[in-house]
């Protein structure tokens, strides 16, 4: 009930409130009450349906309302509400259980009714909708049709019109066909009345033709002559012939050679062309021939099929043909013959064609299929295939990225190395423990070369020092030479031609080299590479840290060589040539820095290195 | 590329001789022949009054000067220069006169088309052809020079005779299906005879030498018909220019249309090749403006490319003789080309591929084409154009050459020599020869585009 409570709307129950207010105003009778009660649906559970209830019964009228209420309930069909009276004279008494049940059962018809009334109301509504919709669609195509109906008259309008149109043009047509017709008769008129006119003036213009030349060419003119010196030959050589009848035939017969020369000449031409023509038909019909005949077999093969009876009669026939040298007979005789066995060919030829286009669109379609089973197989595999050898690959790369790495431990000789060597196999670890010795070899080697170096550096030095004072002096000399002295001046001379003797590069300007050469050839024990080294460095560097700024330059050109070699990106030949250049110059102390780790391209670099050098 | 100087010259009557030696011209009464080569003068003869005609015999042994005024012919012989004949056709008058292929025969035609006398040089005998008809292309020899045809008018009728020209006997006699008969032409091979009617009608009709008709064609109906017929020199093709800007072109065989070329206001198709003539920039003008008479802009040829609109006339509606349709037409002395003009479309000249049945190159100028014709030896044309320029197509390309020489000199009309290595240039007054190289000029085989002068 409480839920029912709330789903009830607001608004009956208030009106529930004013009826009550109304009924009790108008003191309705209990029964027009109570059917108003069910009606309104009103809960008894409220305040003021207690108190109208209040109001139906009273302390006083308890009696009259239960009797009355028996009364109704009675004329419902409801037991009654009072028990069986055991005697007339006693009261009757209210039976409580009676009013229950009856109660009881009012409850649930008056829920019936409640159910049943709000699936009226929502059929209602439902209806209602409905109605609403069929009546939108009824007007909808209400307004369709009338614009259908419009439509429809203004393209039967046009219609009307068009025809209209077509009418009067037809009628133009027909004017102008008219005029055509007119106008040709009067050009027609006109041209032979202008031939008519022509004509007469014609006439008459012969006639005065005529008399002019009566008048003109009868009268002896002295006039008309010719004045000759004297007269001469033909061009031919021949004399002038009379007119005679013989020369007339003559001249017939001539004229009839040269149309039949030309006739003949003509002829000739043609049968020249047929005779190519011929050739072609022939090379072609070979061609066919030799063709067609490689299918003889199957089809003859089958008992059924008509074609290889045909070209069996086809070779039969060109067999003769070309016995009887068909080419060489005339037309008649052959054309026959030759344009059936053409059309035969040609017949075979097309049925042979359809018969193949049949075959090859069978097989596309058996071949999708096929294909189809096929390439799905093919798929499979060939993807496991693939699959296979990407796990090569990557197999392969790792061994690769571990060697490289080994390579990088070996070089950077670290703790780290050993850290990774743990995960090396054993054979690896073995290759790597030779590596390393021959690594320490190396090492020693270069500590011991390291060691002559800085020994031949401090003689470079020493060196140095002695040349800068030599220079010194020279200088002095030099300008005093300029200055006056002569006897010094030849003693130079012969300074120059020994440095120009010792070595062929340039001049006094490149002072250092021949001055660094000399020592190096002195020191012959000592390893070729400081030359190459006091070169490469400007400075004479401190023995201590030599290998490391050695290696820092190394770096320091390579990073040098990497920035410019994006920075010169023409793609023109020049700007690669360039980059070239640059790196083999910076290509020389990295072929030192192959000194540390690989130690037999030590050897070679050194002797490169020398070969380098030395003039 | 040379030229020779310009010589003084009166109605454009200026020939060379069929053997290629020498070259006659004319100068008021004077005749002068000169050798090609040298181009001195090696006779001069005076006649007795202004020339206005002159012609070469075909043995190049005499030349003919008619005077028409004065009704005379004058006959001079180029070896014996005392030798000198002289016809007077009295009051009969004269308006035609001509070789025969002899070179010993005289034909004139008198005043009103009256009759044809033939004038023997070898015998005292004169022959008398009645009732020659006055058409645009009455007379007609073969090229062998064995027979003469001749259209004829009689009885408001038109025939053609056939006139063996060894002793002038009449061959053939026969009446054409003709209104108005306006022209015959012998096949170059000398067996077929075509004539075609007058404008009003399209009427072409093949006449064998006998006298039968071979066969006639008829294009269309009701319009201005034939205008201009012309042989291929392999007697293979007949071309028949007509009214409607069209060239139909009949074969030899079943003389039937084998293809027709019109000529369209706009070249669209980009296989043509269409040479526009374009006027140079005056610079040099204007480098030196104290030049006294400035020479004509020179010029010189650009590809235009595809849709090229020509250059059209519009001719009046309401005169005789309109100027529309294909009037010159040519074909290149191997046969491989046909040059035509129509007349509605003046600037321009169409070369037609004989062999692929198509147009081939088009030439547009800026004035009206006055005459071209091709080059004896090679499929080679000249053009002028009243201008002072020369115009010269080969396969290789086009130019155009400026004649030099003091003030303007217009060509008027030109004419090759046999040889197609010199070109006689015809203006109002003067003439001039142009030496081209022999073979092909650097300049023609490279095909550059330009003038050179």
């Amino acid at each position: 009930m409480g839920d029912w409570m709330t789903v009830t709307d607001p608004g009956l129950s208030s009106e529930s409130k004013n009826i009550s207010q109304y009924t009790s105003e108008t003191k309705m009778s209990p029964s027009s009450l109570y059917s108003q009660q069910v009606l309104c649906s009103s809960i008894p559970l409220s305040k003021n349906v207690h108190s109208f209830f209040s109001a139906f019964c009273t302390e006083e009228n308890i009696e009259q309302s239960i009797s009355y209420l028996d009364q109704e309930l009675t004329t419902f069909g409801f037991p009654s509400l009072y028990e069986e009276s055991k005697g007339k004279e006693t009261k009757r008494e209210l039976n409580i259980v009676a009013v229950l049940n009856c109660m009881n059962e009012l409850l649930v018809l008056q829920r019936k009714n409640l159910l049943a009334q709000e699936n009226v109301e929502t059929q209602n509504l439902k209806l209602g909708s409905d109605m609403d919709h069929l009546q939108n669609c009824y007007a909808k195509l209400k307004e369709q049709l009338e614009t259908s109906r419009r439509e429809m008259i203004g393209l039967q309008e046009r219609d009307r019109q068009l025809q209209c149109k077509n009418r009067n043009l037809h009628q133009l047509l027909k004017n102008e066909k008219d005029e055509v017709q007119k106008l040709q008769n009067i050009i027609a008129s006109r041209a032979t009345q202008y031939n008519h006119d022509m004509k007469r003036k014609e006439r008459e213009y012969n006639k005065l033709k005529e008399r002019l030349h009566q008048l003109v060419m009868n009268k002896k003119d002295k006039k008309i002559a010719m004045e000759i010196l004297n007269y001469v030959g033909r061009a031919d050589g021949k004399r002038g012939s009379w007119r005679t009848g013989k020369s007339e035939a003559r001249n017939e017969d001539e004229m009839y050679k040269i149309l039949l020369n030309d006739y003949e000449y003509r002829q000739k031409q043609i049968l020249m062309e047929n005779a190519e023509l011929k050739k072609v038909l022939q090379q072609m019909k070979k061609e066919m021939i030799s063709l067609l005949s490689p299918q003889k077999q199957k089809p003859r093969e089958r008992a059924d099929d008509s074609t290889g009876t045909i070209i069996s009669d086809v070779e039969e026939d060109t067999g003769e043909l070309s016995r009887e040298s068909m080419w060489d007979l005339s037309c008649e005789t052959v054309r026959e013959q030759l344009t059936n066995s053409i059309r035969k060919q040609w017949r075979i030829l097309k049925s042979h064609v359809e018969k193949l286009d049949n075959q090859v669109s069978k097989v596309h379609i058996e071949g999708f299929n096929d294909e189809d089973v096929i390439s799905r197989q093919d798929h499979e595999q060939e993807t496991e295939k693939l699959e296979l050898e990407i796990q090569q690959c990557k197999e392969m790369i790792k061994t690769q990225q571990q060697l490289l790495q080994q390579q990088l431990a070996t070089a950077c000789d670290d703790d780290t190395t050993s850290l990774l060597r743990d995960c090396y196999l054993l054979e690896e670890k073995e290759r790597l423990k030779e590596e390393w010795s021959l690594f320490k070899e190396q090492k020693k080697n270069f500590e011991k070369e390291r060691r002559s170096f800085t020994e031949a550096a401090i003689r470079l030095g020493l060196e140095r020092k002695a040349f800068e004072e030599e220079r010194a002096s020279w200088l002095k000399q030099q300008f005093l030479n300029m200055t006056s002295f002569d006897h010094q001046n030849s003693e130079n001379v012969r300074f120059f031609s020994a440095f120009s003797g010792s070595s062929d590069r340039d001049n006094l300007t490149v002072h250092s080299r021949p001055r660094q050469k000399k020592p190096h050839s002195v020191s012959n024990g000592s390893p070729v590479c400081t030359s190459k080294l006091t070169k490469s460095l400007p400075a004479s560097p401190s023995t201590s840290d030599f290998c490391q700024t050695r290696s820092c330059v190394s770096e320091h050109s390579s990073i040098n060589v990497l920035n410019i070699t994006p920075e010169e990106t023409k793609p023109n030949q020049v700007g690669r040539e360039c980059a070239n250049q640059k790196w083999s110059v910076a290509s020389r102390p990295g072929s030192q820095e192959g000194c540390y780790s690989g130690g037999c391209s030590l050897t070679y670099t050194n002797a490169h290195v020398e070969k380098d050098d030395l003039p | 590329m040379n030229f020779s100087e310009v010589f003084k010259l009166s109605s454009h009557l200026c020939k060379f001789s069929p053997d290629g030696k020498y070259l006659a011209s004319c100068v008021q009464y004077r005749l002068v022949v000169r050798d090609v080569n040298s181009l001195q003068i090696l006779r001069l003869y005076t006649c007795l009054d202004q020339i206005q005609h002159v012609e070469w015999s075909a043995d190049s042994l005499f030349i003919l000067c008619a005077m028409y005024k004065r009704g005379l012919v004058q006959v001079w012989s180029l070896e014996q220069p005392e030798w000198h004949c002289k016809i007077d056709e009295g009051s009969a008058g004269l308006v035609a006169s001509c070789w025969s292929p002899d070179g010993r025969h005289v034909l004139n035609t008198t005043e009103f088309h009256l009759r044809i006398t033939v004038w023997s040089l070898c015998t005292k005998s004169v022959s008398y052809i009645k009732y020659p008809k006055a058409c645009q292309r009455g007379i007609s020899f073969s090229r062998d020079g064995r027979y003469l045809a001749l259209a004829e008018r009689r009885d408001c009728k038109d025939f053609v005779s056939i006139f063996v020209c060894s002793d002038w006997q009449l061959l053939r006699h026969f009446d054409t299906d003709t209104q108005d008969l306006a022209g015959i032409e012998w096949a170059p091979n000398g067996c077929v005879l075509a004539a075609w009617d007058t404008c009003l009608e399209y009427k072409v009709l093949l006449y064998s030498l006998d006298g039968r008709l071979l066969s006639a064609y008829c294009a269309y109906e009701w319009s201005l018909g034939v205008k201009a017929v012309a042989w291929s020199p392999s007697s293979q093709f007949l071309a028949v220019g007509s009214y409607d800007g069209k060239v139909r072109v009949l074969n030899h065989v079943t003389w039937k249309m084998l293809t027709e070329f019109g000529h369209p206001a706009t070249v669209n198709d980009p296989r043509i090749v269409v040479y526009q003539e374009a006027e140079k920039s005056r610079r040099r003008a204007l480098d030196r403006p104290a030049h006294p008479a400035p020479r004509a802009a020179e010029s010189r040829y650009e590809v235009a490319s595809v849709p090229v609109p020509l250059q059209t006339v519009k001719p009046a509606a309401d005169r005789a003789n309109p100027r529309i349709g294909v009037g010159v037409l040519a074909f290149s002395p191997d046969s491989s080309f046909l040059a035509t003009r129509n007349d509605n479309v003046p600037n321009a000249v169409w070369i037609w591929d004989v062999q692929k049945l198509r147009l081939f190159v088009v030439l547009e100028q800026l004035s009206p084409v006055r005459a071209f014709q091709w080059d004896p030896q090679r499929p080679r044309l000249a053009i002028c154009t009243g201008s002072s320029k020369v115009y010269l197509w080969s396969r290789a390309g086009c130019v155009s050459v400026q004649v030099p020489g003091e003030g303007d000199f217009q060509v008027l009309s030109l004419c090759w020599h046999l040889s197609g290595d010199s070109l006689a240039l015809l203006s109002k007054d003067h003439f001039c020869l142009c030496f081209l190289e022999s073979e092909e000029g650097p300049h023609l085989a490279s095909g550059q585009l330009g003038d050179h002068t």
